[in-house]
């Protein structure tokens, strides 16, 4: 069994020596070299996706104005920014709706037009303080104006994500997109074998400070995301059937692309963010190999009713992302059209974009500094009064 | 014009609206009598206010012109609808949102390179795919008022 290290699977990248594929093309590659012998010529494979990710967001840090303010009520193109940080710090995030325009425009969109390089009106007040005598600033920003601009998303990539249908009587509309009455569609939202968390089923490769594409950045893995749950049901092949763990990631919005970063409208739900995230995934051994070669007919996921009103809603019915891809899947005896929420296609291309990178030697693989939780079990959030726990 | 163009028979979608006052007349049934055209009527908006049609109408390139006319003496406004979803490509990510909802097929998605792929000719002009996609790539074709999705 061939062993790589890091290092030496850098030591190719710096010489441009490495051999670097997709998740997809390395099916192909297994399939007629076998995997011993693909896991000797592979050094790394990258991974994608980019769908829609409501836990996303900016912190921004805008310099001082003279006489300078401590800002406590802050509006960016009148979407609500924290003021619950220092002086002229704020956190933008991206579901926070605009208090002009509502849920057609808000914190993702000022992310999205920051990065576009467009001017955002930047409205503060504060009620003044000896060392920030100023009560009020109303002002134009762009990205080059202000001094950091990073975004920092606490919980983005998802490894693996339940299907929605719904089976009431009405439309519903949802962040899964719009449901049509008595399971009409199912609408799923992960790029399947494409997808980086499902090809490093147990997180061997990814942890923390591990450097991915974000955004179309550099960027990085700074924490386990919240709802991190790798006690999730596997299959066989370690593959989790379940919403899993979760990354936080972090990256310069100055140097993204909005072709890679996009603000949406679910209808009648709210504001989201695409974010196309893209993690290279190094072949350490046949183990990983055998990971990264993951096939959508091995990716189960369940779906589920949206319109059941409770947490613990019960799944209808397992499904694998061959048979989601393939169109159509078989609920209730009835074939059921099937739409994604996350674009295959830019997932592709960031994959191809991240192979580029590393294959041009400008993008160095990172072991990560500390492993993500290996167990975890969410809670719920129940309603307590005060003197109980 | 070559005259074996002018029989050629078309297939097209168009838009009338009805002046305050007038959507009470049969209009629809004169384009069907005295100009042979086959409709199917795609959406219509009836109120106090005004009248919209938004038909599907198959017949022959004159008698096409000639329910133009009519219409026009009617004094109701004939558009014909070459889109009627207007596709920005340029800010379309290829999602998929909307061929969740689309009923007639007229949006769907190539399973090669999972691109969106939209077919003018199929489209009903529901209007149900352009609150369906989360980042507007989707508008109005011409100037109708959309009428809103239901179920
Ligand atoms: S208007 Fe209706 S039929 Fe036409 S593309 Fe949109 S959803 Fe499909
Ligand atoms: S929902 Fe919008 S962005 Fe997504 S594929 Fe359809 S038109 Fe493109």
């Amino acid at each position: 069994m061939s062993v790589k290290t890091f290092e030496e699977i850098n030591e190719k990248i710096r010489s441009k020596k490495a051999v670097v594929v997709t998740a997809e093309e390395i099916i192909g590659i297994v399939e007629e070299k076998g995997a011993a012998e693909a896991a000797k010529q592979v050094d790394v494979v990258t991974t994608a996706t980019f769908g829609p990710m409501c836990s996303s967001g900016a912190f921004l840090n805008f310099g001082h104005a003279d006489p300078p303010i401590r800002m406590n009520y802050i509006r960016l193109n009148d979407v609500p920014a924290s003021g619950g940080l220092a002086a002229v710090d704020t956190y933008i995030g991206a579901t926070e709706a605009s208090e002009t325009r509502g849920m057609e425009y808000g914190g993702a969109h000022v992310i999205e037009d920051l990065i576009a390089g467009k001017k955002v009106h930047l409205r503060a007040t504060s009620y003044g303080t000896d060392c920030y005598p100023r009560t009020e600033i109303d002002t134009f920003i762009t990205k080059d104006s202000i001094n950091e601009a990073y975004l920092y998303n606490p919980r983005n990539a998802y490894q693996n994500y339940a299907a929605a249908t719904n089976g009431s009587d009405r439309t519903i509309y949802t962040y899964m997109g719009v449901l049509l009455p008595r399971f009409r569609n199912v609408t799923y939202s992960t790029a399947g074998e494409l997808s980086p968390l499902l090809n490093d089923p147990y997180l061997r490769t990814i942890g923390i400070g591990t450097r991915i594409f974000l955004g179309g950045a550099q960027g990085y893995v700074t924490w386990n995301g919240t709802q991190h749950n790798p006690s999730r049901l596997r299959s066989e092949n370690g593959v989790p059937m379940q919403n899993a763990a979760t990354l936080a990631v972090a990256g310069d919005l100055k140097q993204m692309s909005t072709r890679y970063i996009r603000a949406a409208t679910f209808e009648k739900y709210g504001v989201s963010m695409f974010v196309g995230i893209g993690i290279p995934i190094p072949i350490l051994d046949e183990e990983m190999l055998r990971y990264v070669s993951v096939r959508n007919r091995d990716i189960y996921t369940f779906i589920y009713d949206y319109s059941i009103p409770s947490r613990s809603r019960p799944p209808l019915t397992k499904v694998s992302y061959e048979e989601l891809q393939s169109g159509t899947v078989r609920l209730n005896d009835r074939d059921v059209p099937t739409a994604p929420l996350s674009s295959l296609r830019v997932a592709r291309e960031i994959a191809g974009v991240l192979k580029e990178w590393i294959a041009a030697g400008q993008f160095l693989l990172t072991q990560p500094v500390a492993p993500l939780p290996s167990t975890a079990s969410p809670k719920g959030l129940d309603v307590v009064g005060g003197d109980e726990r | 014009m070559k005259p074996e163009l002018k029989s050629a028979t078309k297939r097209i979608k168009v838009f009338l609206r009805f002046p305050p006052g007038r959507a009470g007349r049969p209009v629809t049934y004169h384009l069907v009598k005295d100009f042979d055209l086959k409709i199917n009527i795609l959406r219509a908006e009836v109120s106090v206010n005004k009248g919209e049609l938004v038909l599907d109408i198959e017949g022959r390139s004159e008698d096409i012109e000639g329910a133009a006319r009519f219409c026009g003496e009617e004094g109701v406004e004939f558009h014909t609808i070459d889109n009627a979803v207007e596709w920005n490509r340029d800010r379309c990510v290829h999602c998929g949102a909307c061929t969740a909802v689309c009923p007639s097929g007229a949006l769907s998605l190539d399973r090669r390179d999972w691109s969106l792929v939209f077919s003018a000719a199929d489209c009903y002009a529901c209007n149900v795919c352009l609150k369906a996609c989360p980042v507007r790539a989707l508008s109005p074709g011409f100037d109708g008022d959309p009428i809103a999705a239901t179920d």
